[in-house]
């Protein structure tokens, strides 16, 4: 048998699944602990160990990995305006799969190279000006940077013109400093897939080995990607198909975790309506947006306060006997429920990570009175006609009624203004299989796509 | 010479979009480079496109009889995010009814616009201008 080994090495968990590549089919999956402290390959091994190994031994053909283990790619941002190039720096980087700790704006103050020096991030994103537009933000903030007392990766995606001359005051304290595309080289036009390659480069070239994971490359091939950006290609490859292999077609990915949720929407998002203007940046066809509010567990407190009402209106429990279940969740992440109302609480709670997620995520119409009649702005992506919602996640895949979970993103007369898919078939990634197929498309992609049209399963009625 | 950059817009609940594309044409012949946020646009778009495209005009259209009321404030705001010296240029049918022209425009300078204009004004006459002020040389 010709196999590959897909690992992800998670922040709590190193996950692995092994494929045949022959029958295009999946031979087992299993996680372990993730042990990044003291060797990555014990986790990894103790995960692989829990597949049976076939009588002839195992013979990968190919082992690929990918990574958010020892806090994942953490990243910081930083533009000229708050909502043009500090918002396309953000796109780029939550495209690129990063962890985005903060997004400054404008001139960076003592205040911001502060927190940058506390936060230590694996990587700086530094945008600023469109071509032809504003030069001095790049070299100021580059010249602020370079006052920095620690030494970190950065990439310079702003003002072609001033980039080169950035990157060169960079230098001088900073390394490695990569010259990528202007992620904004028009007023609101985004082009992010430059900045978003040159972010995994040097995630791949550098931060790897910083991470305890190059360990692990002596016995796999490569860590490719983190995992976020993992996903992001499954789903982009699952709703587009690969040559005559026909994919689902547009899609939302929700993944509800302990901490975040993270909801991937491969669509256009065009208006569904006529009439309709489209107002503020254009959204990425591929759109990843992370919900650091919106976690089962280690973020449950955060969730409830987001949540509100909503929460006891879905409920119907008391202030103190939600406090009581929070603290719970807070104390104990690795709580699963057991009583019927412990049951009813994490539905409630997943259920509203999802709304809110899906809510943040989707475009708003807004209608405008003018002297001359109604006229309606959309801002973000309408996603009412969406065919295809799939969950994924431990929380989502482990829970007794996914189902109920994910019909929080649909769309709600209550808030007709937030455009979320009407009437779309829901899935469940049972195996959690999507970031191993996001590595298996690097090689073969046929089979990557084929495997998840078999393995991602339609719930519901 | 470099290029100078306008940024071009119809202010407030204005949806006037032929003669926006119009303006984008004629400014861009002339040789500016026009970054137009186009209709439906607030004070704050033209603000924060100028300042990311480091823009040394901003052209405010109003068709629909509302530009005093929408206009206001621009250039206290422009002041306030650090271009404050940018030229500020308005025109269009400003406001309602058949007003004299010379105190619509003493209002609109008092309001900090460098140029004002009546309806029915060529594009060339605000070309002509923006060279004068940006001095620019044939």
């Amino acid at each position: 048998m010709q196999a590959a080994l897909l690992i992800d090495f998670g922040s709590t968990y190193t996950k692995v699944t092994v494929v045949d590549l022959e029958k295009e089919e999946i031979v087992g999956t299993a996680k372990a602990g993730t042990t990044v402290e003291t060797n990555i390959m014990d986790g990894l091994n103790n995960a692989l160990n829990q597949i049976p190994e076939p009588s002839g031994g195992w013979n990968f053909v190919r082992k690929l990995a990918c990574s958010s283990a020892a806090g994942g790619l953490k990243l910081i941002a930083s533009g000229l305006v708050k909502e043009l190039t500090a918002e396309a720096a953000r796109r780029a980087a939550l495209g690129a799969g990063a962890k985005i700790m903060d997004v400054f704006s404008y001139e960076l103050s003592a205040q911001d190279l502060e927190r940058i020096t506390r936060s230590k991030p694996d990587i700086i994103l530094l945008a600023g000006g469109t071509d032809g537009g504003n030069k001095e933000i790049l070299l100021k903030n580059a010249e602020h940077l370079a006052a920095l007392p620690i030494s970190l990766p950065v990439v310079v995606a702003g003002n072609k013109v001033a980039a080169p001359q950035a990157a060169e005051i960079l230098r001088q304290k900073h390394s490695p400093v990569v010259v990528a595309d202007n992620v904004m080289p028009e007023l609101n036009v985004l082009s992010v897939d430059s900045a978003r390659l040159a972010i995994r480069d040097v995630f791949l070239n550098n931060i790897i080995q910083a991470k305890g994971l190059d360990k692990a490359e002596e016995f796999i091939e490569r860590v490719l990607m983190p995992t976020p950006a993992a996903v992001l290609s499954a789903a982009e490859l699952l709703a587009d198909g690969y040559d005559d292999e026909r994919g689902l077609g547009e899609l939302l990915i929700i993944d509800v975790g302990g901490a975040t949720t993270d909801v991937h929407s491969i669509a256009k998002g065009d208006p569904t309506k006529p009439g309709v203007m489209l107002k503020g940046l254009p959204e990425p066809y591929a759109k990843r947006t992370v919900e650091g509010d919106l976690g089962m567990r280690y973020s449950a407190e955060a969730l409830v306060e987001a949540a509100g009402r909503r929460l006891k209106d879905y409920l119907g429990w008391s202030a103190e006997e939600v406090h009581t279940q929070v603290e719970h969740c807070l104390k104990e992440p690795w709580w699963v429920p057991k009583t019927p109302k412990e049951e009813e609480f994490d539905t409630a709670l997943g259920r509203l990570a999802v709304e809110i997620a899906v809510n943040r995520h989707v475009g708003i119409i807004e209608v405008v009175y003018t002297p001359f009649g109604a006229s309606y702005i959309q801002t973000g992506k309408d996603l009412t006609e969406l065919p295809v919602v799939i969950g994924t996640g431990g929380v989502l895949l482990h829970h007794n009624n996914p189902e109920e979970i994910l019909k929080g993103s649909l769309f709600n007369s209550i808030e007709p203004a937030t455009l979320k898919p009407k009437n779309p078939a829901l899935y469940l990634d049972k195996e959690y299989i999507l970031a191993a197929m996001g590595l298996l498309k690097e090689v073969s992609p046929l089979a990557a796509l084929r495997i998840m049209k078999k393995h991602v399963l339609k719930i519901g009625g | 010479m470099e290029q100078k950059t306008l940024v071009l817009g119809v202010i407030g609940a204005d949806v006037h979009a032929v003669g926006n594309r119009i303006l984008v044409y004629a400014f861009t012949q002339a040789g500016f480079k026009v970054v137009n946020i186009g209709v439906l646009a607030s004070q704050e778009e033209f603000i924060r496109a100028a300042i990311e495209t480091g823009a040394d005009a901003i052209l405010v259209s109003s068709l629909y009889g509302h530009g005093e009321m929408d206009c206001r404030g621009l250039r206290e705001k422009c002041q306030e995010s650090g271009i404050g010296d940018i030229l500020l240029y308005a025109g269009g049918n400003l406001v309602v009814g058949k007003q004299d022209f010379t105190s619509v425009e003493a209002r609109f300078k008092a309001m900090g616009y460098n140029r004002v204009y009546p309806p029915g004004t060529m594009p060339e006459v605000a070309v002509e201008h923006l060279r004068q002020d940006l001095g620019i040389s044939k």
